[in-house]
Parts: C-alpha cells; structure tokens; sequence
C-alpha cells in the first residue's frame, strides 16, 4: 500500500497540521511516511499545500506531482491541483468557497461541507479533523487507535485535553462526506 | 635572552648586590618583537602581560590577535592564542568565553581590524555584555599595509589614501569607538588610554588591570583604548611622533576614563561625548 | 535520551541531532529554509540540560567566526545557514580549514544566485566542493538525502572532524530541511568531559599548563618555505580522505543499462524514476553520493564501465557533472538534467530525460 495524498488550501485552515496528524498516525502504525510542506511566505496567510506519504514500503521521492488523493480547501488549490490527481484517483474539497466546481471525468470526486458544519457547531478550532475524518472514511489507511496516537504526538501535552474534541470532529466528517461522481 | 638565562643572569647580579628595578615579564615570550622602534604595541603588549603574570592567570588566559599590525601577538605572549580573520576578534572571543567561562579572554585589535571592517562584530559583543576584555590600539592609521587612511584618521591628517589630508565631504569623521561603545549597557568599563610617558604607562596598566579583574564579575565587556604613535605610517620620528600624538590625536581623542562600573564617569558630559573634530594640520 | 521513533523536519533532526551527539556549541542566525534549526535548539533549552551554549550571532559572519573561537578552544562547535548565509561564511571557512579546526557547517541548500529564491536548490555543489573561499582546501562534504541520514551525519561529521582536524560540511537543501520523515533518534553522547578534551584535542587554546608551550591557532604563515610544507601536509590530509572516507549507495547498478547520478533530494526523485523505468522495462540504477568530498571517482568509474549512458539529475545548471565526467574519463554518455531557480524536478520529467537525453 502506498497513499500519495496532497493537502491544499489557505494558511491558518490547518493544512500542514493535518497532514501532520496523518503522518504521525501512520508513524504509529508503523507505516513509512513523508510529510513536505510547501514554505515561505505563503504560510503566512497565503496558500499552503503539504504532500503526504504512507506507505508500507521505503518511500522514495518525497517530492511528487502525482497524486492518488487531492484535500481541497480553496479554488486556488483545486485550479492547482485537480489535474494532478492520477487516473482513477481521488478529489476531495470542500464547496465553501468553489465558484467552478472540479470538471475531469476519469476520478472520484467527493465533497465536505466541513466550514459550514464546523461553524454550526461552534467547532470551527477542529475543521481540518472534520476533513480528515471525511477522508478516513473513504481511505481508511490508518486505524482509529494509531489516530488517537498521532494527536498524542503532534499536539503539545497542554494540548491533550482538546484530542476528544479531535476524535468527535474526525466522526462527524466521516458522516458528512458525499459523492459528487464516482467511476 | 632566555627567561632561564634572565632568572639565572638575575640571580648572579643579585648576588653581587645589585638591586632589581627591572625585569622581562615571564608572559611575554624570548620571540624578538617585529614592531617598530617606539611604536606603543610593545609597551602595550608588556602591559598586559603583567598584569596577567600579576594576577596569576597565565594557565587561564586566551588571548585573541587581529589582522595588522598585531597579527602575531600570538608569538609574543607566553599564552594560548587565537589569530581570528580580520575584524572577528570579538566573536571569536565571544566564543572561547561562551564556552570556557573559566578562561581569562581578551583580544588584541587595532582600529582598521575593530572599526572598520570588524564595527559589527565589536557592537553586537559589547551590547551582548560579553565578560571578555578588549585591547583597542588606535594610531589613526592602517600600519601594517603601508600607512592608509583608518576610521580613526584625523580631519586634514594625510595618509597613504588621503594624501593631502582626510576630507569630511569624501571621507566623512573620525570614528570614536569608544564613545560609542560606552552608551551601550552591555559595556561595563570604558576607558581610553596611551602610553607615550612613564606616566600615561602607569595608568593604562592600572586601567588594563581593572578590565581584566573585571571579568570576574561578569557584569559586560571592559574595553581600554590605547593610543599610539605610528611613527613610520606618520614618518615622523618616535620622539615627534609622540608630541605630534599629544597635539593633535588626544584633542580628537581625550584620554581618561568614560564609564566605570557600569556608570558614565565623572564629568563625562553629553558634549564631551560629541566633541567637535578640529582640522588638524599634518606638516 | 533513548533511541525513539519520531516524525520531524530534517532541520529538527539537525538540532535534535547535535544536542545528542554531546555537541558544545551552535551559533547561528536566521535564514529560510533552515531557522527550524536554531528555533529547535532554543525551544530545547539544551543548556540546562547538557549545558550546550547556544547563541544567535548578528550576522553569518559573526557565527562562523564564532564557530572559529569556540572550535578552536577543542570543543565540539557547529552552525547551520542557508545557500546566501554561507556565502557569507567563506572566508570563515578557508580560515577554519587554515587553521585545522574541527567543526561542523549545515548548508541547508536554496536557489541562487544573490537572494534568490527561498525554494530548494543544489546550486552550491561547486562552493562547497571545489573551494568557496580562497586557498587550497577542501571541506569533508556529506549529503544526506532523509530526515534520518540528517541526524546520523551529524554524529559522522563529528568523527571526521576530529579525526581529520577539518570542518565538516552537512550540504542538504530545502525540501530535506523541510520536510518531515520518521526518525529513530540515538542515545545522547554526553559532552566532552575536561579530560577527554584535552585528549581529543591537545591543539586546543583553553588555557595554558605551565607542563606545556603555548597553544596558537592560526592560519598565518609568512615564510613561503613553511607554507607551501603547511600546504602539502594539508594535501596528504586530504588525499588520506579520499583513500579511506568515501561514501557512496549503488541501488539496482548491478543490471543497469542506463544510471542516474545523484546526491541528496535529487537522489530521491531518481530513486522513484529509477522505479517509473523499471516498471516500464528500461533497467535503470541509481549511483548516489553520499561524500561530495572526497568525490568516489574509482568507484563510479567501476560501474560506468557497464553502462551505456549516465544521467546526472541536480538542482542546478549542471555543477556535479563536471565531477561525474572526470571519473569516467568521458568514456560514457553523459549528460545533465536540472532544473533550478527553487524548482524541483519531477520523477516524470527526471524519467523523460533519460528517454530524450541518454536513451533516444
């Protein structure tokens, strides 16, 4: 098994740290992963994209270009990305936002009403976990467990009281992603 | 001569009931110095290293030189020693302090090396507090190159680059370092010195002194400024060199002490440390 | 601090790395893409631990001299910049080699020239390995191509500089710096004890016993006679490294027809179009270097007697290719594919390279 996923839209919608979670779950699951952030000044405020890797294999490039799983945040991201989504792959965005909705034919394409959800429930601290979760659902390359380890080990310890309130969030996007197309 | 030979040669004239008045500090090295005749490095080199031998800290003590005139003070003192790139000397010292608090550390500079091309590195160790000692020897000019215009060069004084004397409109102000580095709080003793007479010689050992007792306390940077004659950049002889010194540099550059413990010294005025620069008139 | 699993940055693995190879000192100053390296150091507070000192200088000028003065005392100094800060620091590094100090230098790669970009490059092959400042000296020069191997190298660099009394240069780039991987960390190597530096170090100018002469580090010598003997002995030095410390992975060489030649994250986009040519029956391998300097000129040499066509991929304008075709006297093809500026090339355009370069 080998996931190539990149994680793309705004600085400040946890991108990095979602990719961050994500990895470190696949750490603990004993997987070989990367995570490569795009940098610079666009992490402060403009896009920001990272790559993932898991896999059960010795990764090679952790530099890619062709995806099997695009997380789209903005429309600047799926301009961006959507064509670098391989055949057969996997778009997931988010429609808050997305004036021209993704066109290729060849993928699965989902979406996650994740901001709008967020917000209702006064959550909007955990939306990237509501993404996650959405993601999870269709893929679920790391277990629940090894989740819950990950959060453990990219949040600071101060932090450990708000990781239930990340695990409810992952639960609630795997109820709220829908299939836009699928082949 | 060797220092054994001296201690011996000194033993049999004291046996024949001569009475000492002068010896070689054992700190210095038997290595002949390369400075010219009555050029002030030599004294000044003396004087540190007594008080080094003085205060007992020859095992402790790193010394860092410059690139200059004094690029081989290394040879000279009978301690270890860096020899750092050209301006660098106080982030070297930073350095070695840093990292052997123990150590007594000091550098060794001449105004070209601290306030020209190494003006950074002095700032930022002084406004850091570094506990470290620096020997500033100012003669307004680069000697080691062939007698070139320094920061330090007097208005209308001539050099190799200012040959019918340093313009303010092309070459800008003498730079005074050592006003300047008595404004920060990191510096905790700023003195500036010379050692022309018997006298001057007293008090800039007593003031080179202080700068390293002062390490003790780990309050900031002591630095002493030394002014010298350079008698074969000014191409005067050292007897003129030196009244020339007395006539023209200590006016530019008043001799005494700017702050002490930490404090602006006693009638240190805010005009007095911004004095104008007179024309000085080089024959 | 044990062995452990973590996921981090390859500049967190260069701090965490020094704190736990027993290293005295680090002084640095911020520069995109490597400030994660001082901002860990500082975040770990190394100096109530195992009293590591850590400052940020007020210029790269200041910190490699600073590496220069704290190096030169027998203690295990380091820094880290970035392509422009290093530039910076040539003149730091031709006195650290003239003066025969240990110490390790990090150059987290960017794209030049000038400012450049803040985007991953290997632009800097030719400073690094062919001199950047002036003399006859050669920098030890690793390229670690994982968030792993920029931990491992540092506790290497430590060996070597010891070993050889000469810097170390850590030449990586951007995307490793950045990016985070698995990491298995090692059991922290305490400091130096005073004893042990004396004997590590017996050059060092930390004081003088009254039991010795005195200790001078410099780089200074006036007689030419003495210099030039100064200059072969550093020669001899250098020729030893070559001999004994090269460091170089074959991977799949054995069947190749065709190979890649590359070092650090370039290595790695090889790597996958090593694997995107296998699948399509073209029997690629991957020769990565590991020593920029010493260069494994026999080595490479060996294995371009076997193939058919060599393609050197390196984020740059085409520098280790002039390395590449002096070990294999030009008796191969060879060519160069890079891209630069902060681009980094793709495992697809990497692959059609070698189709429209080498293969056609």
């Amino acid at each position: 098994m080998t996931e190539e996923i990149i994680i793309a839209g705004f600085g400040g919608q946890g991108v990095l740290s979602m990719g961050k979670i994500l990895a470190y779950s696949g750490v603990m699951q004993n997987k070989e992963v990367s995570w490569m952030p795009s940098y610079g000044p666009e992490m402060r405020g403009g896009t920001a994209n990272v790559s993932v890797i898991i896999s059960d294999e010795r990764i090679s490039s952790p530099i890619i270009n062709q995806f099997d799983t695009a997380i789209i945040l903005n429309q600047q991201s799926l301009d961006k990305f959507e064509a670098s989504v391989k055949p057969g792959g996997l778009l997931i965005y988010d429609p808050n936002g997305i004036t021209h909705e993704p066109t290729r034919k060849d993928i699965n394409i989902y979406k996650i009403a994740a901001t709008a959800k967020a917000q209702e429930l006064g959550i909007s601290k955990v939306f990237n976990m509501v993404v996650l979760g959405g993601f999870l659902k269709l893929k679920p390359i790391v277990d629940k467990q090894y989740i819950h380890e990950g959060l453990e080990h990219s949040l600071p310890q101060r932090h450990w009281n708000l990781i239930p309130q990340n695990e409810e969030a992952i639960e609630i996007g795997k109820g709220l992603i829908e299939a836009v197309q699928t082949i | 001569m060797a220092n054994k030979d001296i201690e011996a040669r000194k033993q049999e004239l004291l046996n024949q009931g001569y009475t000492e008045v002068y010896t070689k500090t054992k700190v210095l090295t038997d290595a002949v110095m390369h400075y010219c005749p009555g050029c002030g490095h030599g004294t000044t080199h003396r004087l540190i290293a007594e008080v080094i031998d003085e205060m007992g800290i020859q095992d402790k003590t790193v010394g860092v030189s410059p690139v200059g005139c004094s690029v081989l003070a290394y040879n000279y003192f009978d301690v270890d020693f860096q020899e750092a790139a050209h301006g660098r000397a106080p982030a070297v010292a930073t350095a070695v302090k840093r990292l052997n608090p123990d150590c007594y550390v000091f550098t060794y500079q001449g105004d070209g090396d601290l306030a020209a091309i190494g003006t950074a590195e002095t700032i930022h160790a002084a406004n850091r507090g570094e506990n470290i000692t620096m020997i500033f020897v100012n003669n307004g000019i680069y000697g080691m190159t062939g007698g070139q215009m320094a920061p330090t060069t007097l208005v209308g004084m001539r050099s190799a680059t200012t040959p019918y004397g340093r313009r303010v409109d092309l070459n800008g102000y003498p730079l005074r370092m050592t006003e300047l580095l008595a404004t920060l709080p990191g510096t905790y003793y700023v003195t500036r010195q010379s050692v022309q007479n018997p006298g001057a010689v007293r008090k800039a050992k007593a003031a080179i002194r202080k700068a390293f007792e002062n390490q003790k306390l780990g309050k900031g940077l002591s630095f002493v400024e030394i002014l010298s004659n350079c008698n074969s950049g000014w191409k005067m002889t050292p007897v003129a060199a030196n009244k020339w010194m007395e006539d023209n540099m200590m006016p530019n550059y008043p001799v005494g002490d700017i702050k002490v413990d930490g404090k602006i010294a006693e009638g240190i005025t805010a005009e007095r440390l911004v004095l104008d620069h007179p024309l000085t008139v080089m024959q | 601090m044990a062995r452990e699993l973590k996921l981090m940055k390859g500049n967190e693995a260069i701090a965490q790395a020094m704190i736990a190879s027993g290293t005295d000192g680090y002084f640095g100053y911020p520069i995109t893409p490597q400030s994660e390296v001082m901002e860990t150091l500082m975040a770990e507070k190394p100096w109530e631990t195992t009293g590591m000192v850590v400052l940020q200088a007020e210029s790269e000028v200041s910190s490699i001299n600073m590496v220069y003065g704290g190096a030169a005392t027998g203690k295990k100094v380091a820094t880290s910049s970035s392509s422009p800060g290093i530039s910076l620091m040539q003149e730091g590094l031709t006195y650290l080699a003239g003066a025969e100090i240990p110490c390790v230098i990090v150059n987290v790669m960017r794209g030049g020239p000038g400012l450049g970009t803040i985007q991953p490059s290997q632009s800097d092959y030719f400073q690094s390995v062919k001199g950047g400042g002036h003399g006859d000296y050669q920098l030890y020069t690793l390229a670690p191509a994982s968030v792993q191997e920029m931990y491992d190298f540092v506790f290497d660099a430590w060996d070597i500089a010891f070993k050889y009394r000469n810097p170390v240069l850590i030449l990586s780039d951007g995307a490793i710096g950045q990016c985070m991987e698995k990491l298995y960390t090692r059991d922290y190597i305490p400091r130096w004890t005073e004893e042990e530096r004396r004997q590590h170090a017996p050059w060092g100018t930390f004081g003088k016993p009254a039991s010795r002469g005195h200790n001078i580090i410099t780089s200074l010598e006036l007689e030419s006679a003495r210099q030039e003997v100064f200059n072969l002995k550093l020669q001899a030095k250098y020729a030893e490294m070559k001999e004994k410390e090269v460091r170089f992975e074959t991977i799949n060489c054995e069947d190749a027809d065709y190979i890649f030649v590359a070092y650090g994250s370039s290595s790695r986009i090889a790597m996958k179009a090593m694997q995107m040519a296998r699948e399509k029956g073209i029997k690629v391998g991957l020769f990565r270097l590991i020593t920029l300097f010493p260069f494994p000129t026999k080595q490479l040499a060996e294995v371009a007697k076997r193939v058919k066509g060599i393609l050197c991929v390196e984020m740059s304008a085409g520098q280790m290719i002039e390395d590449v075709r002096l070990a294999t006297e030009c008796n191969v093809k060879t060519e160069h594919f890079g891209r630069f500026g902060g681009i980094i090339p793709t495992p697809t355009e990497v692959l059609e390279a070698l189709e429209n370069k080498i293969i056609k």
